[in-house]
C-alpha cells in the first residue's frame, strides 16, 4: 500500500509555516514548556465560529485549512484525527465549573467543546466535508491509529483523505503530569535537551496535517508505506527489535534498507535508555535524527516527525538541526520513524521517496 | 436605569458572555433580531443568554415560548429587565 | 478481496443487567433500568438516571480482579463485557493477535472528577490516578489483562463512539489487517456528563421517552458492550451469531450539537449502510433507533427514517433507551448486542415509555414485544459534532 503525501501543514513551537526553523530554530530557555507559534486565525477560520473555539480547535482548523489550501481541487473524502488529549482545555474548564457552580446551571459551551471529536467535527462543518469522520484518542498511539485508518480508507474506495495529529498543552495537564515526574524540574534551552541525564522532558504541542492519496502527483512529497504499533508493558529492546523485524519483513525490507531513522528521544533518561539500545543496532551507514528538541513531548508528536520525514525525502537532505549522527548514505530512499512511551507503547511509521 | 442605558449595558454583557470578540456594542442594533439574522446566534447562545438573565438579573425563563419572545432582540430583553429585574 | 465479518461472541452490562442473559430477560419483560441513582454522587439527584446494578467491588469480582484504587468504573465495565464476549466466542487462545478497538467519552473521570483540583495542585498522594484520566487507560488495562498487543486503539466520537469502534474493527478484518477484533465501548455515569446535559437543558425530569410527543430529554446512564468479530475464513465450525453486513460513517456538517430538523445526516448514513450491505430498504426487518428522547434527535431521526423507508414501508422500529437510558460511548455497542439478540431470538423489543405519537411523524415505534422473522437489523448511533453512524447486522 502506498499513501502519497500530496500536501502537508504544520503548526508547532517553531516557525514551521515556511520551514525556516530548520536553519533558524526558535530557542526557549525560560520554561519547561514549548507553545505553538500561532497563525492569524481569522485568515483560516470563519470569525463567527471562531468565538467558541478553544486553543486546540483553532490549531486544528488552521493547520487543516493550510493543508487543504495547497490542493484547492481536492475534497478529502475522510477526516481522520489522532489526538491523545483531544479537547482537554474545555474538559478541564467544565470539570472545574461543575465543582465551582456546585452543579447549578452551567454554561454549555465548554461541555460541548470537550467532546473529543470537536476538531474533526469543526473541520467537517467549516469545509462542508460530509464524508467519513473519526477521532482516535489513544495516548501515544493516537496519530498512528489515525494513520492506520487512513490506509484502510485508501485501500477501500477513497482517493484522498485528510489525516491530522494534534495535541494542545494546558497548564492543568502540565501540573498533573508533573506529579508523575514527566517534566524537567529546571528550565533548559530546548536545543540542549539531549545534554546531560535528567528524568524529565519538555512539554510541547502541535498540529500536523497531511492529505494522503492513493495516486502520485507531481507535488507528492513522499509516500507512507506502513504503520505498526505495539502495546507491551516493560518491553525490552529484544521485543522492539523483533517487532520491527516482523514489520519490515512484511514490506520485504530489513534495517539495512532504511537510510534515516527518526527517533522520538525526548531528553528524559526514563524514556531514552531504550532509544540508546535501539541506536546501537542501527547500521553505521544510516543517518539518525531527533526532533523533540524542536517541538517538545506530546502524544501525537510522531506527526511532527512525519512532517520532518516528508521534508527530508522530498528535499533529499537532512538539516543539521535534526541530525544526531550523520551516516554515509547519499540518497534518502526510506525513512523509519520510531517513537515510544515509557517502554510500553511503541510505534513505527515507514516512508519512502515518492 | 433608563432603557437606552440598560441596552448599552446589556450589549456589553452579551458580547462578553458569547465571546463576540470582534463586535462592539455599536455594531449591535437593539431592535434587530439576535437569532439567525442580525448577529446570527443559535440555540446554544439562547441558553447562554438565559443564564445571563438569570445570573445578572434574577430572571428565570423556563417557558420556551416566553424565551423566544424575550430573546428576540436586545430591546425586548431590556424591557423585561426593566419590568422584572432584581 | 473483501472478507465477510462475523460476530462470534458478545458481552454486555447495562442498566437492565450485568450480562447478556439478564439484559435479554429484562428486554422481554419490559423492565426499565431507569430510576434513582445509587452509585454516582451528584446534587442533581432529583433527576432519574440508569446505572449498571453492580458496585465496583462486584464488578471487579466478576472480572476476576482484585479491586485497585486506580481501577476506574469505566475500565471495570469494559473488562466484564469483553470477558463475557471472549468466553462466548471461545477464542481465548487468539487474544495476542486480536485487534482491540475500544471507546469511551469519560475515561476514568469517575475516579478523578472529585479530586481534580488537588491533582492540578500536584498532590503527590494522587500520583496513581494520573493515567486513569486518559482515554486509552481502560483499553490499555483491558489489553494488559487480556493480552492484546498490536492494533490496540480507542475511538472517541461522542455518542457514536462504540458504533465507530465496531466499524473500525470490521474494516480491519475485511481489509485483511486482522483476522479477529474485539470491539466495543464503555462509559461510567459521572457528574461531568450529567451536568453537561443539564447545561444543554436536555436532562429528562421523568425518564427518557423516545419518540413520544411529550418526550423531555435524555436519561444519562452507563454501560459497556463488546463484540468478538472474526473473518469468515477463520471462524471454522464455531457458532456465528450474526454478520456485520453493512455500515456507514458520515458527518452531518450541520451544527456542533444539533441535528438538522430534516435529518439529512441520519438519512445519509442509513441509506449508505443499507447500500453497503447490498440490501434494499425493504429487506430491513427491524430498526434499533438512536432515539435518545430529546426533542431534536427524535424528530430528526424520525424524519430520516420516513425518508429512507417511506411511511408505508417502514419496518418495525424502537429505541431501547427507555430501558437503558443513554450510555453515551457504549450506546452503539449496547444496541448492537440488542440487535444480535433480536436476530438470534427472532423478536423485536418494544419502545417502552411511549404513550403519545409525535405530531410531526406518521411512523410509530413498536410498543409491544413482537415475534417476527428477522434477517437484517439497522442500528443507528448519532453523536455531537454531526458524528453519524449506522450498522447493518444480519442473520447468517
Amino acid at each position: 500500500m502506498q499513501a502519497y503525501i500530496n500536501s502537508v501543514s504544520l503548526i508547532s513551537p517553531q516557525l514551521t509555516h515556511d520551514g525556516s526553523f530548520l536553519t533558524h530554530p526558535l530557542v526557549n530557555e525560560l520554561a519547561c514548556v514549548m507553545n505553538c507559534v500561532e497563525p492569524v486565525y481569522k485568515e483560516y477560520i470563519n470569525p463567527v465560529a471562531l468565538r467558541r473555539m478553544s486553543h486546540v480547535v483553532k490549531l486544528g482548523l488552521a493547520a487543516s485549512a493550510i493543508c487543504m489550501r495547497q490542493l484547492p481541487d481536492v475534497r478529502p473524502e475522510a477526516v481522520i484525527i489522532g489526538s491523545g488529549l483531544a479537547c482537554l482545555s474545555d474538559l478541564e474548564k467544565f470539570t472545574r465549573l461543575v465543582e465551582e457552580y456546585k452543579e447549578e446551571t452551567l454554561p454549555p459551551i465548554p461541555f460541548i467543546n470537550s467532546a473529543h471529536n470537536t476538531v474533526a467535527a469543526q473541520i467537517a462543518m467549516q469545509h462542508k466535508l460530509t464524508g467519513y469522520n473519526i477521532t482516535y484518542c489513544h495516548h501515544f498511539l493516537s496519530f498512528e491509529s489515525a494513520l492506520r485508518d487512513a490506509f484502510m480508507c485508501l485501500s477501500e474506495d477513497m482517493q484522498n483523505v485528510l489525516v491530522g495529529g494534534i495535541d494542545e498543552r494546558t497548564s492543568d495537564n502540565f501540573h498533573i503530569y508533573n506529579i508523575a515526574g514527566f517534566w524537567r524540574k529546571e528550565p533548559v534551552n530546548n536545543l540542549d535537551l539531549f545534554k546531560g541525564s535528567y528524568p524529565g522532558t519538555l512539554n510541547g504541542e502541535g498540529a500536523a496535517f497531511f492529505i494522503l492519496s492513493n495516486e502520485k502527483s507531481d507535488g507528492s512529497l513522499a509516500c507512507v508505506t506502513g504503520v505498526h504499533t505495539l502495546l507491551l508493558p516493560n518491553s525490552t529492546i529484544e521485543d522492539v527489535n523483533q517487532e520491527l523485524e516482523v514489520f519490515l519483513k512484511k514490506h520485504s525490507l530489513s534495517k539495512e534498507d532504511i537510510d534515516l531513522f527518526i527517533l522520538g528521544r525526548n531528553g528524559s533518561n526514563v524514556y531514552d535508555s531504550l532509544y540508546g539500545q535501539f541506536e546501537e543496532e542501527i547500521p553505521q551507514s544510516a543517518h539518525i535524527a531527533y526532533y523533540k528538541h524542536l517541538c517538545g513531548e506530546y502524544m501525537t508528536s510522531s506527526s511532527f516527525a512525519m512532517w520532518v520525514a516528508s521534508n527530508v525525502l522530498s528535499s533529499q537532505s537532512l538539516p543539521d538541526i535534526l541530525t544526531f549522527r550523520r551516516g554515509s548514505r547519499q540518497d534518502f530512499h526510506r525513512v523509519l520513524i520510531y517513537n515510544q512511551a515509557l517502554g510500553k507503547e511503541h510505534a513505527f511509521i515507514l516512508l519512502e521517496r515518492a | 436605569m433608563k432603557e437606552e442605558e440598560l441596552i448599552e449595558k446589556l450589549k456589553a454583557e452579551i458580547i462578553e458572555q458569547l465571546s463576540l470578540e470582534d463586535i462592539t456594542p455599536a455594531d449591535i442594533d437593539a431592535d434587530a433580531p439576535l437569532f439567525v439574522e442580525g448577529l446570527g446566534l443559535d440555540s446554544i447562545d439562547a441558553i447562554e443568554l438565559t443564564h445571563l438573565l438569570d445570573r445578572n438579573y434574577g430572571i428565570k425563563l423556563e417557558d420556551p415560548k416566553a424565551r423566544r419572545e424575550v430573546l428576540a432582540s436586545v430591546r425586548s430583553m431590556a424591557q423585561l429587565i426593566a419590568k422584572q429585574g432584581k | 478481496m473483501r472478507r465477510r465479518v462475523f460476530v462470534t461472541g458478545f458481552g454486555i452490562l447495562s442498566a437492565i443487567g450485568c450480562d447478556v442473559e439478564s439484559n435479554y430477560s429484562s428486554l422481554l419483560s419490559g423492565r426499565s433500568g431507569i430510576g434513582q441513582a445509587k452509585f454516582v454522587k451528584t446534587l442533581l439527584d432529583r433527576y432519574p438516571f440508569a446505572e449498571v446494578p453492580a458496585s465496583n467491588e462486584e464488578l471487579a469480582a466478576k472480572a476476576g480482579l482484585r479491586l485497585e484504587p486506580f481501577h476506574s468504573r469505566t475500565f471495570l465495565l469494559g473488562l466484564c463485557a469483553a470477558k463475557e464476549a471472549i468466553r462466548m466466542a471461545g477464542c481465548e487462545d487468539q487474544l495476542p493477535s486480536m485487534a482491540l478497538v475500544g471507546s469511551t467519552t469519560v475515561a476514568g473521570m469517575d475516579l478523578t472528577e472529585s479530586c481534580y483540583v488537588r491533582m492540578v495542585e500536584e498532590d503527590p498522594t494522587l500520583k496513581y490516578l494520573v493515567d486513569s484520566m486518559d482515554c486509552s487507560d481502560a483499553v490499555n488495562r483491558m489489553a494488559s489483562v487480556l493480552g492484546n498487543r498490536n492494533m490496540v486503539s480507542s475511538v472517541s466520537t461522542a455518542c457514536s463512539s462504540s458504533a465507530n469502534a465496531i466499524i473500525v474493527g470490521t474494516r480491519m478484518i475485511s481489509s485483511g489487517l486482522a483476522d479477529r477484533a474485539l470491539v466495543g465501548g464503555m462509559d461510567s455515569l459521572v457528574r461531568f456528563s450529567i451536568n453537561g446535559f443539564n447545561a444543554l437543558e436536555i436532562l429528562s425530569p421523568t425518564g427518557s421517552q423516545p419518540f413520544d410527543q411529550n418526550r423531555d430529554g435524555v436519561t444519562p446512564s452507563e454501560g459497556a458492550a463488546f463484540l468478538v468479530l472474526e473473518a469468515e475464513d477463520v471462524v471454522g465450525n464455531r457458532r456465528v451469531y450474526g454478520e456485520i453486513k453493512g455500515f456507514a460513517n458520515a458527518n452531518a456538517a450541520f451544527h456542533q450539537t444539533a441535528s438538522s430538523p430534516n435529518g439529512e445526516g441520519a438519512l445519509a448514513v442509513i441509506s449508505k449502510a443499507i447500500e453497503k450491505a447490498g440490501l434494499q430498504p425493504s429487506e430491513i426487518d427491524y430498526v434499533n433507533a438512536h432515539g435518545t428522547g430529546t426533542k431534536n434527535n427524535d424528530l430528526s431521526e424520525g424524519r430520516a427514517l420516513e425518508a429512507a423507508f417511506g411511511v408505508e414501508a417502514m419496518p418495525l422500529f424502537s429505541s431501547t433507551k427507555g430501558y437503558t437510558g443513554h450510555p453515551f460511548a457504549a450506546a452503539g455497542a449496547v444496541e448492537a448486542v440488542f440487535s444480535l439478540l433480536a436476530i438470534n431470538n427472532q423478536v423485536v423489543f418494544p419502545n417502552i415509555n411511549f404513550k403519545t405519537p409525535m405530531e410531526e411523524l406518521s411512523i410509530r415505534p413498536v410498543t409491544t414485544l413482537q415475534k417476527k422473522e428477522i434477517r437484517n437489523v439497522l442500528s443507528n448511533s448519532f453523536g455531537f459534532g454531526g458524528a453519524d453512524s449506522s450498522l447493518i447486522i444480519s442473520k447468517v
